[in-house]
C-alpha cells in the first residue's frame, strides 16, 4: 500500500524494506534540554523501514524556540514484540510499528 | 469522613421526595482540579490575553464549543462509508485527509493515517510518549489513553490488555501496535462484523465505536 503525503520527504535516504538500527542513545545536542520523540524502550532495537512518511520540522528543536529547520525524514519503523522484549508472551509475529526520525536511524547493512 | 458520611438522618438539603428517607447516595464531591497548577497558569493565561483585547471570551467559548462537538460519531461515518464503498475505502487508505474531507471533515493540521483490521492482522493505537489522538476526527481521547497504564501496557503486553477490554482475537491473528509518537495521528479501520449485510451507512455508523476506532474493541453488530 503506498501512502500520499502532502509533505515530500526530498532528503529520505532509507527505503521501505531496509534494515535499520535505532541508536541507542541520544545524539550530540546542540540546545538545551533535547525534546526527544525517540522512546528510551526502542532505541538500540533492530526494525525495517515500512513507510517512508515525508520530511517533519524536528521536534527536538521546534519543541525549544527554534524553527525546527532542517526538516527531518521520517519513517515508519516495524520491529518484532519478541525483538524488543525477550519474555515477549505473544505470539511470535506479533508487531509493533513507531515513528522514528531519519537521524536516530542507521542502516543495518 | 466527610460530614454526611454513612448518616441515616432526615435532612433539609433538597432531595425532593427523599425527604426523610436515608441518604441514597454519597455526598457530592466537589471537582477540585480547576486548582491544579496547569488549570491555574491556563486560566491566568486566558484572563490575560483576554485584558489585552488579543483574543475575547466568545471566541474561547466557540472554539470550545468546536472542539467538544467533534467525537467518534465523525470517525464513524468515515468507517461506515469505507465499509460501504470499495473505492472509498482505498482513498481513505492512501489519501486519508481528502478521504475524509470528501465527507466534509476538515483535519487541519492533522496527518492522518489508517490501518486496516484484516483476518491476519488486528491494530492497536498507543502514544507512549504523552497522549497523542486524532482529535479533529474522534474529538477528546477518553482517559484511559491518557494513563500511564495503558501507555505503558499496550506496547509490552498488548493481548493482555485487549482481553482486560473484552477483546478476544482468533489464534491466528497478528496484534500490530502502532506507537503514535510523532507527526501522524491513526485511525484504525475496524472490520465490518458478520450480520450487517445489506445496512445502511447510517445503521453501520451506529454500531461502531470509539474503542474499535483505537483497535482497544471490535465491533459488534449488536453494539
Amino acid at each position: 500500500m503506498s501512502v500520499t503525503f502532502a509533505i515530500p520527504a526530498e532528503a529520505a535516504v532509507l527505503r521501505v524494506g531496509q534494515e535499520v538500527h535505532v541508536l541507542p542513545e541520544a545524539p550530540p545536542m546542540s540546545v538545551g534540554k533535547p525534546h526527544i520523540r525517540t522512546p528510551f524502550y526502542i532505541r538500540g532495537k533492530t526494525g525495517v523501514v515500512a513507510v517512508a512518511v515525508g520530511s517533519f520540522r524536528n521536534p527536538e528543536t521546534l519543541a525549544l524556540g527554534g524553527d525546527g529547520l532542517p526538516t527531518q525524514p521520517l519513517y515508519r519503523v516495524r520491529f518484532m514484540q519478541r525483538d524488543i522484549w525477550p519474555d515477549y508472551s505473544g505470539r511470535p509475529d506479533d508487531s509493533i510499528d513507531i515513528e522514528i526520525y531519519q537521524h536516530w536511524l542507521v542502516s543495518a547493512a | 469522613m466527610a460530614p454526611h458520611d454513612g448518616h441515616d438522618h432526615d435532612h433539609a438539603h433538597g432531595h425532593g421526595e427523599q425527604h426523610g428517607q436515608p441518604h441514597p447516595h454519597r455526598p457530592i464531591q466537589e471537582d477540585l482540579s480547576y486548582r491544579t497548577e496547569s488549570a491555574v497558569r491556563a486560566r491566568a493565561l486566558k484572563e490575560l490575553l483576554i485584558e489585552k483585547g488579543i483574543i475575547t471570551a466568545d471566541e474561547v467559548r466557540r472554539q470550545i464549543e468546536i472542539v467538544d462537538a467533534r467525537g467518534p460519531h465523525m470517525g464513524a461515518r468515515v468507517v461506515a462509508r469505507a465499509w460501504c464503498d470499495p473505492e472509498y475505502k482505498k482513498r481513505l487508505l492512501t489519501t486519508p485527509n481528502a478521504a475524509c474531507a470528501e465527507l466534509g471533515i476538515d483535519l487541519g493540521e492533522t496527518h492522518l493515517f489508517v490501518v486496516e483490521n484484516t483476518a491476519t492482522v488486528h491494530n492497536m493505537i498507543v502514544c507512549t510518549l504523552c497522549s497523542c489522538y486524532p482529535k479533529t476526527l474522534l474529538g477528546i481521547p477518553p482517559d484511559w489513553y491518557k494513563s500511564f497504564a495503558y501507555r505503558s501496557r499496550a506496547v509490552r503486553e498488548p493481548r493482555t490488555v485487549l482481553a482486560e477490554f473484552g477483546t478476544s482475537l482468533p489464534d491466528d491473528v497478528e496484534v500490530r501496535v502502532h506507537d503514535s509518537t510523532a507527526d501522524l495521528r491513526y485511525l484504525v479501520l475496524p472490520r465490518r462484523p458478520e450480520g450487517t449485510e445489506g445496512w445502511s451507512e447510517e445503521r453501520l455508523a451506529a454500531i461502531i465505536s470509539r474503542d474499535s476506532m483505537i483497535g482497544a474493541t471490535l465491533v459488534r453488530p449488536d453494539a
